[in-house]
């Protein structure tokens, strides 16, 4: 079957399962939207602007597992897709862009709206792809969603230049993809996993902290089972949230900058930690020399080789895929005779309740202000803690980590590694998308919400039903908060100023908009705007200017330096 | 520590950009980067000699692996090596410098390549000490232009790098 490249790269589309396709148009992809403006195998959502058709692409992708996709325009359009890139390949996420070049005989003349996507892309991206001739197009389009999928996930550009989306060619899409060049690891060395499995054993004080590579993996249910196969304390990164259900006793809630009292002493005073999908980095471990000071012995399962004694030296690497290996560590442990130390064991648990009991967590529950950890919390009782929840950046995406306890992976879509303000709307729209049933919040600050505040637009085109939980504090919060502790006060352009009336704001997009300035409003408006299934409701809660996020670990510090509540 | 890493990859277009990006994003260093293509003609063969301490050069090794184009690579200073670069050196050759010239590159086992009325034109080749020290040896006033390939290097007895 001959057909144009437009038509290929549509097909490849519909060939790979693709469900929707998030872009903008512009002349270098003309050819492509005229043909997807013929078939009917994919769903086209046209988002106000090229980062949130990334960011859009990449909650579908978090939310369900599957490979997002997004199509931009040459120049411009791709520039503007940058940043949701880059947010993509921060956190592993599988992503098929597509971006419009402009016609191969104009690449490097300085063409109207051209830009060097490959090289622009090309450190924020697993790999990219420019297709220079016709017969290429489909062999590409299919190593790209393998590329995307495989190993430690990522995104992955296909430049086209508009002369071959013209020309006509043979369509198969029936080749396999084999790459010399690249073969992911999948299983785990059998010695390397009985020495982890032996090291587990002989622990006083075990510590297991999983992170985005279990979720990535769906490995969840391995993580759970070995969890409580061995009795061990766990704790999840920021990207790992949900991979463990947050409300089990053998939880001890998220660890680093701002993680729990518990999970930080226990990482810090472990003698042995089982490190899964999670690469110790700044934000989790803070200094990797404070981190050293305690001897520990460390097993770190990882696809990534680079990951593995990148910031800590380990003791067991194990590349490979997490489920896979955890697999063959829970068939190994089951079959051994050998148990970890009970008395150790039950010491060490004592020791970390102690931890516990300082509550870390507390806040004040009789302000008259509301407080935005309140507004959390109520959110997760009303959606009984099943929702979808998409962040910005800043306090807001941090207390919804730690007041929002996740049972499930794939429900908390955040931008950790890149920390992108403006991600949360668009996310949102991808993740309700692709789940039409379920709740779906986006919390987030008057401060990001601006960012992508155009994507309400897209919301009531494609009548997507996403509750936005705005805490409004007037400040750019996190900004103002580092400004409190370590800038003497001097709150240097963290306040924002000329807010729109979001209420308003929202109504004119053809939205439903709610403020609430009351703590005992809280909790009724949250039914309110969740009873509205078919609409978009914009609640703008206006909380505590002055409320910090805590603990905290200052930059730089160790994990355990941290700055609690109560000290202030 | 200095290292000597062969890198075996796709001979696509923008091979090269990847490996240079990768070391200037992450910091590392390169003292020199050769590449050409090999006797298959789908593969290129790079040559890099790089400096840093053992963490370093394994994250260098690892992230060079992570690259989707790289098929395979060798640190050759793993093991036992040979290693080669190529100099030329213009030098001002007339009068009495003419014939200590001549001296000079006969010692290092050079080749006169070129000649004119009042320069030579010097081909060199060896480990890039031995270069250095021709440089070392002759008047540095003498020279008019040097231009050096940065190392090649391939592993000794069956140490073999290939697909």
């Amino acid at each position: 079957m001959e057909l144009n490249g437009a038509e290929i790269t549509v097909k490849c589309l519909a060939d790979e399962g693709v469900e929707f396709v998030f872009g903008y148009p512009g002349g270098a992809v003309l050819n492509i939207y005229d043909a997807i403006f013929k078939q009917d195998k994919f769903k086209h959502v046209l988002v106000r602007h090229e980062q949130a058709a990334v960011h859009a692409a990449d909650g579908y992708a978090r939310s369900t597992g599957k490979v997002g996709v997004a199509l931009v325009t040459s120049g411009p359009g791709i520039t503007n897709a940058v940043t949701g890139i880059a947010t993509a390949y921060m956190d592993s996420i599988p992503m098929v862009v597509i971006s419009g070049q402009v016609p191969t005989a104009a690449i490097g003349m300085d063409a109207f709206q051209e830009v060097d996507a490959i090289g622009i892309t090309r450190p924020c991206v697993k790999h990219n792809f420019l297709v220079k001739d016709i017969k290429d197009l489909a062999a590409t389009m299919k190593k790209a969603f393998y590329i995307a999928s495989t190993g430690r996930p990522g995104p992955v550009l296909v430049d086209i230049p508009k002369d071959i989306t013209g020309q006509p060619f043979a369509y198969d899409y029936s080749m396999s993809v084999d790459m010399r060049s690249y073969n992911p690891v999948v299983k785990g060395h059998t010695g390397q996993i009985k020495k982890a499995a032996q090291m587990l054993f002989e622990a006083k004080r075990p510590m297991i902290y999983s992170g985005g590579g279990v979720v990535l993996s769906n490995a969840s249910k391995q993580l759970t089972e070995l969890t409580r196969l061995l009795g061990f304390p766990c704790t999840n990164t920021l990207m790992g949230l949900g991979a463990y259900p947050a409300t089990d006793k053998q939880f001890v809630g998220m660890l680093g900058m701002h993680g729990t009292y518990e999970a930080n002493m226990a990482m810090q005073h472990s003698d042995v930690l089982l490190a899964v999908g999670a690469r110790f980095d700044d934000r989790v471990i803070g200094s990797p020399e404070h981190f050293a000071r305690d001897a520990r012995r460390i097993i770190h399962i990882d696809i990534d080789p680079s990951s593995i004694s990148k910031r800590v030296k380990v003791d067991v690497p194990i590349v490979g895929d997490v489920a896979a290996v955890l697999d063959e560590l829970i068939k190994l442990i089951k079959a051994s005779k050998e148990r970890t130390d009970a008395t150790a064991l039950s010491a060490w648990w004592a020791q970390i309740d102690e931890w516990r009991s300082i509550d870390c967590l507390k806040f004040d529950r009789a302000s008259a202000i509301i407080k935005p950890q309140f507004v959390v919390q109520k959110l997760w009782e009303v959606t009984k803690g099943e929702a979808f929840v998409t962040t910005d950046v800043g306090q807001h995406q941090m207390w919804a980590a730690q007041y929002y306890p996740f049972n499930e992976p794939r429900r908390w879509i955040t931008s950790g590694g890149l920390g992108t303000m403006g991600f949360g709307l668009p996310a949102a729209m991808g993740v309700q998308l692709a789940h039409p049933d379920a709740q779906v919040a986006c919390v987030t600050g008057e401060s990001s919400i601006q960012m992508c505040i155009q994507e309400l637009s897209t919301c009531k085109q494609y009548h997507i039903p996403v509750k936005v939980v705005n805490l409004n504090n007037r400040y750019m919060g996190m900004v103002r908060q580092w400004q409190e502790f370590f800038y003497g006060n001097r709150y240097a352009e963290s306040y924002m100023e000329s807010l729109p009336d979001f209420v308003k704001l929202a109504e004119s997009y053809g939205h439903v908009g709610m403020k609430i300035e009351k703590p005992e409003d809280v909790e009724p408006a949250l039914r309110e705007a969740f009873a509205m299934k078919e609409r978009l409701v914009f609640m703008d809660f206006i909380t505590d200017q002055t409320e910090n996020v805590f603990p905290m670990v200052p930059g730089g510090a160790g994990i355990t330096e941290m700055i609690l509540a109560e000290e202030l | 520590m200095r290292h000597i890493i062969s890198i075996l990859m796709e001979n696509e277009a923008g091979a090269l950009s990847r490996v240079a990006g990768l070391f200037s994003a992450r910091g590392y260093n390169i003292e020199s980067l050769t590449v050409a293509p090999t006797e298959d003609a789908t593969l290129s063969r790079m040559t890099i000699v790089t400096r840093g301490s053992e963490e370093v050069i394994e994250q260098i090794v690892k992230q060079l692996n992570k690259l989707i184009d790289v098929v395979k690579i060798l640190d050759l200073s793993d093991g036992s090596h040979i290693e080669r670069e190529l100099m030329l050196v213009k030098v001002r050759a007339f009068g009495k410098d003419r014939e200590e010239m001549k001296r000079m590159a006969d010692i290092f086992r050079g080749r006169i390549i070129d000649v004119t009325e009042k320069t030579y034109t010097i081909e060199l080749t060896g480990p890039g000490t031995k270069l250095d020290a021709f440089i070392e040896a002759i008047d540095p006033v003498a020279i008019l232009e040097t231009v050096r390939t940065g190392a090649s290097g391939i592993g000794r007895g069956e140490r073999i790098l290939k697909v």
